[in-house]
C-alpha cells in the first residue's frame, strides 16, 4: 500500500522520533489508518485521490518483486535502488535516505513542488494521468519540462523497473508569488 | 514487514554528513583538523528562512552549531502566522523545523527581541557568524488619503488576526458590511478573500481562532473584490488560490468580460504557468450561467487607489476611489498608467495587499531603504565580515516556502564555504549561547526553549481537542509564557 508519506511522518511525530516501526504492505497498518483520521478532511482527500488514481494497482511485496530505479541527482551523479512496487517516488526518496536537499517539503500533500523530478520520454508515456492541481503546482517548479512530474504522485509498478529519473537543480521558482503558501 | 529506516528526511543526512566529514581522507577534514573552535552561528528570526538556514548548517558540518533567536515565545513564523489556516499541508513544513530544532547542535531561544534585548554587536561579539533571516514585519502602505480611516487594514494585520499573532488579537474588524474590496491581486489577497467567503464549517475544522470564526460567523460580507493596477496577464497570484475561488461553494466568480477580451489571443505565446492561470481565468469568465450565488467575488483589473472615501462622519471607510490605468507595453514588464478617469466602488471593509517590506533591525547593519532588504551578494552581508542573511530580508518578501526554502540554502552553502575557505575567522573561541544567555538574564530576559515551546504546542493542541480543531492558538504572549514556564 502507498499510504502518504505525510501521514506516516505525521505518525513519525506524535509517536516521537526514533522508534516508530511502521507496519505495511498485507496486513494494512492501523497506525496508518488511525492517522489519516487525524489529518484534516482535505488531507484525507487528496490521499485516497492519489490511491485511487495512480496506485490503484497494489502489488503483493515479494524480494523478487522489486522495482529497479535509477536517480540522477543534482550533482549528475547516479544513484540506483530497489525499491517496492505501490510506493511513490517521494516514499523512495524517504525511505532509501537519498540525499536531495528539501525535497518533498510538504510531505506528499500536493502544496508544493519540491519533489520534481524530470522522466525520459518513454517513461514520461506510462505514468499515470496528471491532475489539474499536480499540475498547479509542477508550474511553480524551477526548471519544469514537458516530461516534468511531481514525485509524490507517482507510484511505482513493474512496468517502470529500471527507469532514470532526474532530480533537476533547486533554485528560486520563476514565478514570483507574494508569499503566501 | 519493513523497517524504514528514517520517518523524517533529516536525520539520516546529519548521519550522511557526518560520516563524510569525520573521513580523514577528505581535503576538507585536513583543512577544519586545522581550527580549535567549532563554527558557532546564530540566526535571527524561527521562521521558515531561519530553519532552513540552520538545517542545512546543521546537515553540512557535524561541528557545527547553531543557535535560533526568535522575538516570539513561539517559533515558524509565518509557518504559523501567515500560512492560511485551510492550506494545513503546507504547514507539513514545521515536521521538519522541529527535527531541526530538536538536533541536539541546535537551540531555539523565543522572546528575545534582536536589536532590543541584544543588539547584533553583542551577537557578533558572541559568534562566528550571524545570519539575518527576520523577515519583513512592515506594510507598504498605499500613500492616499483616509488610508487611516475605520475598517482599513493591511492585509497583514488581518491575516495576523485569523491567524492568531498576538499583535493583532484586538483587531477585531467589523465585518458588517455586504462589499469587501481587497487591493493587490497576490497569493495574501486570494487567501484574505478565501477566509472571508469560506463556508464556516469548513473553518471551524481549521486551526483559525476562536474570534476569528466569531466574527467570520456574523458576518455580513457576500461580495469580494480582488483590484489590481495591471491586467489579468500581469496577475500575481499563483494557479491553487485561484483555483480554490472558483471551486468555493456557493460562490459565483463575477468577473467583467471586457477585461479579458483580447488576452484569448495572447495565450499561445505564454509561458506554461502564465498561460495555464490566464486560461483558468478565461474559462471562469465564460462559464457565468447567470445564476445568482448567495456569494461573489471577482477581479478587477488596471485600477489603482486614489484615495479613501469615508461615510458621512468621515471616520469609517465607505468606499474607494481607483484611477483609470492602461498598460504601457507587454507581459511581464508592463506598466500600469493613469487614463485620467476614475471610479468609486463602494465598501465597508478595505484590506490592502500591496506587499510587506523588511525593517532595519540594528543601525550597525546594512539596509537599502529602497529595496527594504540588507544588500547582499547570494546571503554575504555586503561590506560586513561574519554577517549574512537569508529569506525575505535577503530578496524582499516574494515566493513561496520552496522559494525561501533555497535561497536560505544557497545562504548556508555561502556560509560554509567562507568557513571552508578561511574568509570567515574560526580561530578565536567564541562563548556563543552563553555569552548571549547572561547577558539576557542582567537585563531581566528570560528565553523560551524549544521544549518550553512544546508545553505551549501541546496545549495548544489539547485545546483543539476540544473544539476539533488540530490546534487552538494562544493568542497572548503573557499567557505563552505562563503556559511555557509553568
Amino acid at each position: 500500500m502507498s499510504f502518504s508519506t505525510g501521514a506516516r511522518r505525521l505518525v513519525g511525530l506524535s509517536l516521537s522520533r526514533s522508534s516508530w516501526i511502521p507496519s505495511r504492505g498485507a496486513n494494512t497498518s492501523s497506525k496508518t489508518l488511525s492517522s489519516l483520521s487525524r489529518l484534516s478532511t482535505r488531507q484525507q482527500d487528496l490521499i485516497r485521490k492519489r490511491d485511487i488514481t495512480s496506485c490503484s494497482v497494489v502489488q503483493p511485496l515479494r524480494s523478487e518483486n522489486k522495482v529497479v530505479v535509477n536517480f540522477i541527482n543534482r550533482d549528475g551523479e547516479k544513484i540506483t535502488v530497489k525499491a517496492s512496487p505501490g510506493d511513490t517516488l517521494l516514499d523512495v526518496v524517504v525511505e532509501q535516505d537519498l540525499d536531495f536537499d528539501g525535497y518533498g517539503a510538504c510531505e506528499g500533500t500536493l502544496a508544493c513542488s519540491t519533489c520534481h523530478l524530470i522522466f525520459e520520454e518513454e517513461t514520461y508515456k506510462q505514468l499515470g494521468p496528471i491532475s489539474d492541481e499536480e499540475m498547479d503546482m509542477l508550474d511553480l517548479a524551477y526548471g519544469l519540462t514537458d516530461t516534468s512530474r511531481l514525485g509524490c504522485q507517482i507510484c511505482l509498478t513493474k512496468d517502470l523497473d529500471g527507469m532514470t529519473v532526474r532530480v533537476p537543480e533547486s533554485s528560486a521558482d520563476i514565478r514570483q508569488s507574494d508569499g503566501s503558501a | 514487514m519493513r523497517i524504514i529506516k528514517r520517518s523524517f528526511l533529516f536525520m539520516p543526512s546529519l548521519l550522511q554528513a557526518s560520516r563524510c566529514h569525520s573521513a580523514p581522507s577528505s581535503p576538507a577534514w585536513r583543512l577544519f583538523s586545522a581550527v580549535a573552535s567549532s563554527p558557532k552561528v546564530c540566526i535571527v528570526g524561527g521562521g521558515p528562512a531561519g530553519y532552513y538556514t540552520a538545517q542545512h548548517l546543521l546537515k553540512a558540518r557535524s561541528d557545527m552549531v547553531v543557535d535560533i533567536y526568535e522575538r516570539l515565545p513561539v517559533p515558524f513564523g509565518l509557518v504559523r502566522f501567515g500560512v492560511a489556516p485551510d492550506h494545513p499541508e503546507v504547514k507539513n513544513v514545521i515536521n521538519t523545523f522541529t527535527q531541526t530544532a530538536q538536533h541536539k547542535r541546535c537551540s531555539f531561544f523565543g522572546n528575545v527581541s534582536i536589536g532590543t534585548d541584544v543588539s547584533v554587536e553583542e551577537l557578533k561579539k558572541a559568534y562566528h557568524a550571524v545570519v539575518l533571516s527576520y523577515g519583513a514585519e512592515g506594510n507598504r502602505l498605499m500613500g492616499v488619503p483616509g488610508e487611516d480611516l475605520a475598517g482599513v487594514f493591511s492585509a497583514r494585520d488581518f491575516v495576523g488576526w485569523y491567524n492568531g499573532l498576538p499583535s493583532n488579537k484586538e483587531l477585531q474588524p467589523d465585518l458588517s458590511c455586504e462589499t469587501a474590496v481587497v487591493l493587490g491581486q497576490g497569493n495574501v489577497a486570494l487567501d484574505v478573500a478565501r477566509i472571508l467567503l469560506s463556508p464556516l464549517d469548513f473553518l471551524k475544522k481549521t486551526d483559525i481562532t476562536q474570534q476569528a470564526l466569531k466574527s467570520l460567523r456574523e458576518s455580513r460580507v457576500r461580495r469580494v473584490l480582488i483590484v489590481g493596477r495591471r491586467g489579468p496577464l500581469q496577475i500575481a497570484c499563483t494557479i491553487k488560490e485561484v483555483r480554490e475561488m472558483i471551486n468555493l461553494p456557493e460562490t459565483n466568480a463575477d468577473m467583467l468580460p471586457g477585461d479579458f477580451e483580447d488576452i484569448a489571443e495572447a495565450l499561445k505565446d505564454l509561458p506554461r504557468p502564465r498561460k495555464r492561470l490566464t486560461e483558468l481565468m478565461l474559462k471562469t469568465v465564460k462559464v457565468d450561467d447567470g445564476q445568482k450565488a448567495n456569494k461573489q467575488w471577482g477581479f478587477r483589473f488596471l485600477r489603482s487607489p486614489l484615495k479613501v472615501l469615508s461615510d458621512r462622519d468621515g471616520k469609517k471607510v465607505a468606499g474607494i476611489r481607483l484611477a483609470v490605468n492602461k498598460l504601457e507595453g507587454s507581459g511581464e514588464d508592463a506598466r500600469a498608467l493613469p487614463t485620467g478617469q476614475t471610479q468609486d466602488l463602494e465598501c465597508g471593509l478595505l484590506i490592502s495587499s500591496i506587499g510587506y517590506k523588511s525593517l532595519p533591525i540594528d543601525p550597525s547593519v546594512p539596509f537599502d531603504p529602497h529595496t527594504s532588504t540588507v544588500p547582499n551578494d547570494m546571503g554575504r552581508v555586503s561590506h560586513t565580515a561574519g554577517l549574512y542573511c537569508s529569506g525575505w530580508v535577503k530578496r524582499g518578501p516574494t515566493g513561496v516556502i520552496a522559494t525561501t526554502m533555497n535561497d536560505s540554502f544557497e545562504t548556508a552553502r555561502i556560509l560554509l564555504k567562507d568557513v571552508e575557505s578561511g574568509a570567515l575567522e574560526l580561530s578565536s573561541n567564541k562563548a556563543g549561547a552563553q555569552e548571549i544567555t547572561s547577558l539576557l538574564q542582567t537585563r531581566g530576559v528570560r528565553p523560551v526553549s524549544f521544549s518550553e515551546w512544546e508545553k505551549i504546542n501541546l496545549e495548544e493542541v489539547r485545546r483543539g481537542e476540544v473544539l476539533e480543531k488540530p490546534r487552538e492558538k494562544v493568542l497572548d504572549v503573557k499567557e505563552m509564557l505562563d503556559i511555557a514556564w509553568s
